[in-house]
């Protein structure tokens, strides 16, 4: 029975589907690593995510156009990040219960706009898998990696950007800045507040995409409550990582891979209860936060509002 | 500690948010019929007939999901919307939702604010609103409640149970599977492993193996009623391990039939008709015709009986019907072992076998 597990399909089948669950974390999360590395805490990734999906649904199936869709995502995110970056950052409001209120906003409005604009679940022709040529064709590998839709690719373009730009750019420095030591920063002429807005609103269009993924590429189809907690553990993601984008990566791959090897396991009837099988990657995530979580500093100003003093 | 002391107040706060934000507004039942009640009062003067007071009967009614989730939910709002044409309309028959109360909190405020309000029925779509019943309907002894997936009324003379009788729709659309795999596997997904779902993939499952024990049947628990990428990827996992034919059940599985879709895999659903979403691929489904159950519910609150019954719709009473989707070409011995199934279901001549 186990060495059905390590048969070729089924293991070309657990991490292709691994590299799909991932991809709407990876958008989110990595949106929330910017957000927190400048010393913001979001938890209104998921009310973003619900009304991207939305957004992107909604254009796509009245216009037939993919990118409007997608470009719609990326609008509703922006201002989901505004209207967030001007509550936290212009009115000092506590970050945690803001977002919650972002949350609970996205919820209800993607639920309110959907009865009255949709009625009912519908489904839409989503972005296409692509083929990427030579690779596509490498055995396995081809088909895990090589033969996917555009926004999964991209997801794990942007983790290297991400990267990238967080530690070999000025602008990364000055996030970085603003997060640990926003006085010291302010002090040498980096201004914390528009850089505070530049990350929250980038993490709104990057959860706005993440909805997108669900809606116009993964799934095809919108209904309530779609992200089901998603953007939760996509903020979880960010303290496994240790806000780091590659750490972020890792935490996805490995929660995801481990749902889809659950998953599997049910499909060959190996014998493990359903309920022990969809705890597996909770309680691995759990086990990794425990081992990790005192080794990793966080941000020291997160979730501090900055007040310039004199 | 400052740290601990402001996570502590976010998480407080946190649920007095979550608590109080479900407060109910109770949601406006559908307006359309509003002309109607304008009527009467353009009668002619010369002989003013007795003012009729009709009697409206008013339902509430509190769900998990949304009243257009092709599955549980809509179900039943369904059934409500199909009595209310039956009957004529909002003056005999008014009802009021809520719906998406998967805060079993929230649902049981809303409970407890329409029994305040006078209405003749409270139904309480849900297994999980079952304790918040049991303390409530004692305090509003003239109002009647209803609760579903359940046999259980806890002893009380105003609460009535109802549940469906799955693993019967659940088996006919096993022989349909069975009948119509190529590749010798089919695949079932389900939320939790408990309840409704349990007993439909498990009549699914018996299906199968009743009409081909040489046809692979793989059963997938996705851990979540919500969950529809997680569906979605489920579904992947059996088309990816030979699955040609694919069945699910609860809301989340609108995932599954996208991915059943885009695969030119074959579906048979169940809960609600799911047919408007995949024409081409989607083969039969068993529905939910609960307005069985309400109307003899109605019934017997006429005759003053508020409860202490529970109710099993079935294919034989008619409270559960299969639905075949005209646009797909169903074979046509395929049709009739199907019908022939659920003939047997009905006059008992096949019992299903249940692990």
């Amino acid at each position: 029975m186990i060495t059905d597990l390590l048969s070729s399909t089924v293991l070309i089948g657990i991490l292709a589907s691994g590299i799909r669950l991932a991809t709407p974390y990876l958008y989110a999360a990595i949106g929330e690593t910017f957000g927190q590395k400048s010393g913001v805490l979001n938890l209104g990734v998921e009310g973003q995510m619900l009304l991207g999906s939305f957004a992107a649904f909604y254009v796509t199936f009245r216009t037939g156009n993919l990118w409007l869709g997608l470009l719609a995502a990326i609008l509703v995110g922006a201002l989901m990040g505004l209207a967030m970056a001007f509550v936290t950052v212009n009115l000092h409001a506590k970050q945690g219960i803001s977002g919650i209120g972002f949350y609970l906003f996205g919820l209800g409005m993607s639920d309110l706009l959907f009865q009255k604009l949709m009625g009912t679940v519908e489904t839409v022709r989503g972005f296409p898998r692509v083929s990427i040529p030579v690779v596509s064709g490498i055995p396995g590998i081809g088909d895990i990696f090589f033969n996917q839709n555009i926004l999964v690719y991209g997801a794990y373009v942007l983790v290297p950007v991400a990267w990238f730009v967080l530690n070999k750019t000025t602008l990364g420095l000055k996030i970085r800045a603003v997060g640990e030591n926003p006085d010291a920063a302010d002090s040498l002429g980096v201004s914390v507040v528009r850089i505070r807005y530049f990350t929250i609103i980038l993490g709104g269009m990057l959860s706005g995409i993440a909805g997108a993924s669900l809606s116009i590429a993964l799934l095809n189809v919108f209904q309530q409550n779609m992200t089901s907690g998603l953007g939760f553990i996509a903020v979880a993601l960010v303290y496994f990582g240790g806000w780091r984008p590659f750490g972020v990566l890792v935490g996805a791959l490995l929660f995801s891979f481990v749902n889809s090897l659950q998953l599997w396991i049910q499909v060959l009837g190996l014998p493990i209860p359903s309920d022990i099988a969809v705890m597996m990657p909770y309680v691995l995530t759990i086990l990794v936060l425990v081992a990790t979580a005192s080794k990793i500093r966080s941000p020291s100003a997160l979730t501090k509002p900055f007040e310039r003093e004199g | 500690m400052k740290k601990i002391m402001s996570i502590l107040t976010v998480l407080l706060a946190l649920s007095l948010v979550l608590s109080a934000c479900g407060s109910p507004a109770p949601a406006p039942a559908p307006v359309a019929e509003e002309a109607t009640q304008a009527a009467p009062e353009t009668s002619n003067e010369a002989e003013p007939e007795p003012a009729a007071t009709v009697e409206t009967f008013r339902v509430a009614v509190v769900m998990p999901s949304s009243i257009n989730d092709l599955a549980f939910s809509q179900s039943m709002y369904d059934a409500l919307v199909l009595i209310q044409t039956e009957m004529g309309g909002t003056d005999y028959f008014d009802f009021v939702y809520s719906d998406n109360m998967f805060v079993v909190d929230d649902a049981a405020a809303a409970i407890r604010d329409y029994a305040s309000q006078g209405y003749d029925l409270i139904i309480a779509h849900g297994s999980q609103y079952g304790s918040s019943l049991q303390e409530i309907a004692p305090d509003f002894p003239e109002t009647s409640f209803a609760w579903g997936t359940t046999v259980e009324t806890f002893g009380q003379p105003n609460i009535f149970a109802y549940e469906a009788a799955s693993h019967e729709g659940g088996y006919v659309n096993g022989v349909l599977a069975a009948s119509l795999t190529q590749s010798g596997v089919v695949g079932v997904i389900g939320p939790i492993e408990t309840g409704d779902a349990k007993l439909y993939v498990d009549g699914f499952v018996a299906g199968v193996k009743a009409t081909d024990p040489n046809v692979t049947v793989n059963v997938n628990y996705i851990g979540s009623f919500s969950d529809v990428a997680l569906a979605a990827e489920a579904a992947n996992t059996h088309i990816a391990a030979g699955a040609d034919v694919m069945a699910g059940t609860a809301q989340m599985v609108v995932g599954a039939i996208g991915v059943a879709k885009e695969n030119g895999v074959l579906w048979v659903g169940t809960q609600s008709n799911q047919t408007s979403l995949a024409p081409d691929i989607v083969v039969a489904n068993q529905v939910y015709r609960w307005d069985v159950v309400v109307k003899e519910i109605m019934d017997l609150i006429a005759g003053g009986t508020l409860g202490g019954k529970s109710f099993v719709i079935t294919l034989e009473n008619g409270g559960e019907v299969m639905e075949y989707n005209p646009g797909f070409n169903l074979p046509a011995d395929v049709k009739t072992l199907a019908d022939q199934t659920i003939q047997g279901l009905i006059d008992g001549s096949i019992t299903i076998t249940l692990p």
